[in-house]
């Protein structure tokens, strides 16, 4: 399992990376590994407004579909729309296949660091 | 196996029609441009098709269909007889009610006994599946608020464990859904629902027994804190298997049900369906029902009916079959089902979960869950691996990976019909394929070996399903 230094966590498996004043957002290796084969994936619009610790869009794999929560409260700047194509790409990479670009932060859930997030996983699972 | 289309030949087929009695009339402008394309077989390649097409198939009369939170029960075959009677099959919607007296007693009499087993006071029988049921008794619930003014109650509270039609439904019906999280015994977590509920809580969806086959015995003081906050409660009665005969949705402060007759009452779920989800309610929301109901000999509708949700009665034949389903078992068969299809669950239960870790392991009702969490951690062997290797044992698996809330889910639900012998060769059937888990975990993923198709490509079927034919031309 794979926990990269410089992304932020949460507890429900999303990880955030800040790039100047805006954030991209994924989920995480770990969550990927739990969904097994994502199918498809539905995202919101750029300019549509995400709630910090609220569901921004959603994941479906073969067993399940799963909420994503938004990290941040923000404007969606980019979405990635590869992904509709290309769902895949979670499994494959998670860390690169982000979902959206958010901007315009306003407030944050509690963030873990990948050290934390870590012994987090490993509690859970 | 060749599809029908590939068997078709221009020109073949067989003929049975009566020679033509009346004027011959064709449209001047027919509605469609092109003839439908449909397969040319004589009856003998027709039979074939679909016996090969059974053959590769599995139903319950090929054998043991532990599928959990559906009820697959047996069907009895005095329910077909019922509903192939000419009196009932030959019924046009339309005629005059003096000439369908009869049909109408049946839709009566089943509202009669439907209820008398909910706790209700009344019943439509249009809606034609589960989640259709559903809708239709949120409708209900949004009628009555708005009834009384109170349009500030937008929200229906659902919990984690919940069938994901719930919440399909309360979105569908234009709620806004609340989830809340259920507690370490698996029952609803009442801080957490007395924090979800306000002027703005519509209701509550719940099914109890919940989806992990467990009876929450807080359920009066559930049902109380959505009152006093003003709401309605909401019975969803996929697991009404465990307890009808014993207790009441209505007597644990429901005020909405919907059933599925295709469950509880023995008429065929899946394929071989159509379904029937009839919703039930208290007096004070029956003048809100949708539809017609028959109401000494007449068919009447609801003052404030919220319209019709369905064409007609809903499917007719199939609440002949389940009419002929509660009169069979009578009075005293209705608590005996549900005793035994608790026995049944338990009695596996008990036999498998020395090498099965169960989700909880309490008494269960009807179903019970198991996870295999441990055993992926270990050995890498999924739910899924052993639900397919279950499969060359000559069963239906498990439910997997349902409720949500257990990780690698398999879950149980023998139902009442099925003997203690069957019971037995299946415990038998489930600790060797745990024990093949175990000893070879590397063999797991090219289960099943037997069946006529192994392993589809479910991640390939959902992105790229094909659904229809691809004509050469």
């Amino acid at each position: 399992m794979n926990f990269p230094k410089d992304l932020q966590y949460t507890r429900t498996h999303e990880w955030i990376r800040y790039e100047g004043e805006s954030a991209y957002i994924g989920i995480t290796d770990y969550a990927q590994d739990q969904l097994g084969d994502l199918v498809f994936v539905n995202l919101p619009e750029v300019g549509d407004e995400v709630m910090a610790g609220e569901p921004f869009g959603d994941v479906e794999s073969v067993k399940a579909v799963s909420d994503i929560n938004a990290p941040v409260t923000g404007v969606v700047e980019e979405a990635n729309e590869a992904l509709a194509d290309t769902p895949e790409a979670m499994n494959e990479d998670p860390y690169e296949a982000w979902l959206i670009k958010v901007g315009e932060i306003s407030a944050t859930v509690d963030l873990m660091d990948a050290e934390a997030y870590e012994a987090f996983v490993a509690e859970e699972g | 196996m060749k599809l029908v289309f590939e068997r078709s030949r221009a020109g073949r087929g067989t003929a049975y029609f009566p020679p033509l009695d009346v004027p011959a009339w064709t449209p001047e402008t027919p509605l469609r441009e092109q003839p439908p394309r449909l397969a040319e077989l004589p009856e003998t390649e027709v039979d074939r098709h679909y016996t090969e097409l059974a053959k590769q198939t599995y139903g319950v009369n090929d054998g043991f269909y532990p599928l959990g939170s559906c009820t697959m029960k047996y069907n009895p075959k005095i329910n077909e007889d019922m509903a192939a009677l000419p009196g009932f099959t030959g019924l046009h919607p339309l005629q005059p009610e003096h000439t369908v007296q009869g049909a109408l007693k049946v839709l009566a009499d089943t509202e009669k006994y439907l209820c008398e087993i909910t706790g209700m006071d009344a019943m439509t029988l249009q809606p034609a599946a589960g989640a259709h049921g559903e809708f239709t008794g949120l409708l209900l619930i949004k009628a009555y608020h708005k009834s009384r003014g109170d349009e500030m109650r937008t929200k229906i509270i659902v919990p984690d464990s919940a069938h994901g039609t719930n919440p399909a439904s309360a979105s569908m019906a234009g709620f806004e859904v609340i989830s809340i999280d259920s507690d370490e015994r698996g029952f609803v977590n009442l801080e957490e629902l007395k924090k979800a509920v306000g002027p703005d809580t519509a209701g509550l969806m719940l099914t109890n027994p919940n989806t992990v086959g467990l009876f929450d015995p807080q359920i009066l003081e559930i049902t109380r804190i959505v009152h006093e906050a003003g709401g309605l409660c909401y019975y969803d009665g996929a697991n009404l298997n465990a307890v009808m005969g014993i207790a009441r949705p209505g007597d644990m402060g429901f005020d909405v049900v919907h059933l599925n007759l295709h469950k509880t009452f023995s008429t065929p779920h899946g394929g071989g369906g159509p379904g029937s989800g009839p919703s039930g309610c208290k007096a004070f929301l029956a003048q809100f029902l949708p539809g017609v109901r028959a109401v000494d000999g007449t068919l009447t509708r609801a003052e404030h009916s919220i319209g019709d949700v369905r064409s007609f009665y809903g499917n007719f034949l199939v609440v002949v079959k389940a009419l002929t389903y509660i009169l069979s078992i009578g009075a005293s068969g209705v608590p005996k089902t549900a005793a035994n299809a608790v026995l049944n669950a338990n009695y596996m239960k008990e036999k498998l979960k020395d090498l099965y870790p169960m989700a909880f392991d309490h008494v269960c009702m009807h179903e019970f869950v198991m996870s295999l969490e441990q055993m992926k951690k270990d050995t890498g062997v999924t739910a899924m691996d052993i639900a397919k290797a279950l499969l060359d044992g000559g069963i239906h698996p498990p439910t997997m990976y349902f409720p949500l809330i257990v990780h690698e889910a398999l879950m149980v639900e023998p139902t009442e019909t099925e003997t203690k012998e069957t019971l037995d060769e299946v415990i038998d059937l489930f600790r060797k394929v745990y024990e093949e888990a175990i000893a070879h975990p590397e063999t797991m993923a090219e289960k099943p070996e037997h069946t006529p198709i192994r392993r589809p490509d479910e991640v390939q079927a959902a992105r790229n399903p094909i659904i229809r034919y691809a004509f050469e031309d």
